[in-house]
């Protein structure tokens, strides 16, 4: 069940960012190019994929468990550290130097070329470096 | 402003965007699970959580097959990836490093932390849309590059 679940989820997703162009890095690249030729698309995007959303959490709220029984994850302690304002600022510049978001290229890696390709390889090297930033984090704490 | 002065790509935005919603939304209320691309695929590579292993390789799998089999039928989309190597080699690095640093992306934070009203992913979306921004004007308009 919860495989499935996931699959179908996994599936909509990725139709999703098909459809919704996010998959086009010229078009992800003209939606931050914002003193530019300013492509407005993605906020219709962001808009469309948080309408669902705000209803789910609404009905969460109300149910308590899961389809599959299980507790709904509780909302993180309103936390702002280095770690999460680094990490974001560093994600925002390789997103407008490659026009890629982690979704759209695991996506469109059937598609992608040589350059979607080696930008998925690079991002799962940076997946990997992350713990070993953690790791270093830990031993000086 | 009549419908079709509306420009298409808005459109399929919109209709993309919402089924981005939906699928996030039968995780959420399906599995109890975030949909964030980047921790579903870091929890993998970095085996912080064997438990949940099965089930993110499903969603994988179909993040994948699905639309590429959308591809195989009605053609490949325009990706207009950058055809400079080292760059795509520094991009993806700053992507999967910063993501997880954050502990999420466009998807966990913009779509399923912002939607919550989560501080955290507030700020993480204003973070990364403000550095992307800079980036970009500073790449394309003053460095000329992009």
């Amino acid at each position: 069940m919860r495989n499935l679940v996931s699959a179908i989820s996994g599936g909509l997703f990725g139709l999703g960012l098909l459809i919704s162009g996010m998959t086009d890095t010229a078009k992800v690249q003209g939606w931050l190019d914002l003193f530019g030729q300013w492509d407005p698309t993605l906020a219709f995007v962001l808009g469309g994929a948080i309408l669902p959303m705000l209803l789910a959490w609404r009905i969460a709220a109300r149910r308590k468990v899961s389809a599959t029984g299980d507790a709904f994850p509780a909302l993180p302690e309103p936390l702002i550290d280095g770690r999460l304002l680094t990490g974001s600022a560093l994600f925002g510049a390789g997103w407008a130097l490659a026009g890629f978001c982690p979704g759209p290229a695991i996506a469109s890696v059937t598609w992608g070329g040589l350059g979607g390709g080696v930008f998925l390889i690079a991002m799962i090297g940076g997946m990997v470096l992350s713990t070993a930033v953690g790791k270093r984090r830990l031993a000086a704490a | 402003m009549s419908l079709s002065s509306i420009p298409s790509d808005w459109i399929f935005g919109l209709a993309g965007g919402l089924l981005i919603g939906l699928s996030a939304a039968i995780l959420l209320l399906g599995n109890a699970r975030i949909l964030g691309a980047s921790g579903i695929l870091g929890s993998i590579v970095e085996g912080s959580e064997p438990d949940a292993t099965t089930e993110r390789l499903w969603f994988l799998g179909a993040l994948i097959g699905v639309p590429g089999f959308a591809v195989l039928i009605f053609g490949a989309p325009e990706t207009s990836v950058s055809g400079d190597l080292p760059l795509l080699v520094l991009a993806g690095v700053l992507v999967g490093l910063g993501t997880r640093l954050a502990n999420g992306c466009t998807s966990g934070h913009g779509v399923c932390g912002m939607s919550r009203f989560s501080w955290r992913s507030i700020v993480s979306t204003l973070d990364y849309l403000a550095v992307g921004f800079v980036v970009m004007f500073v790449t394309r308009h003053i460095l000329g590059v992009l």
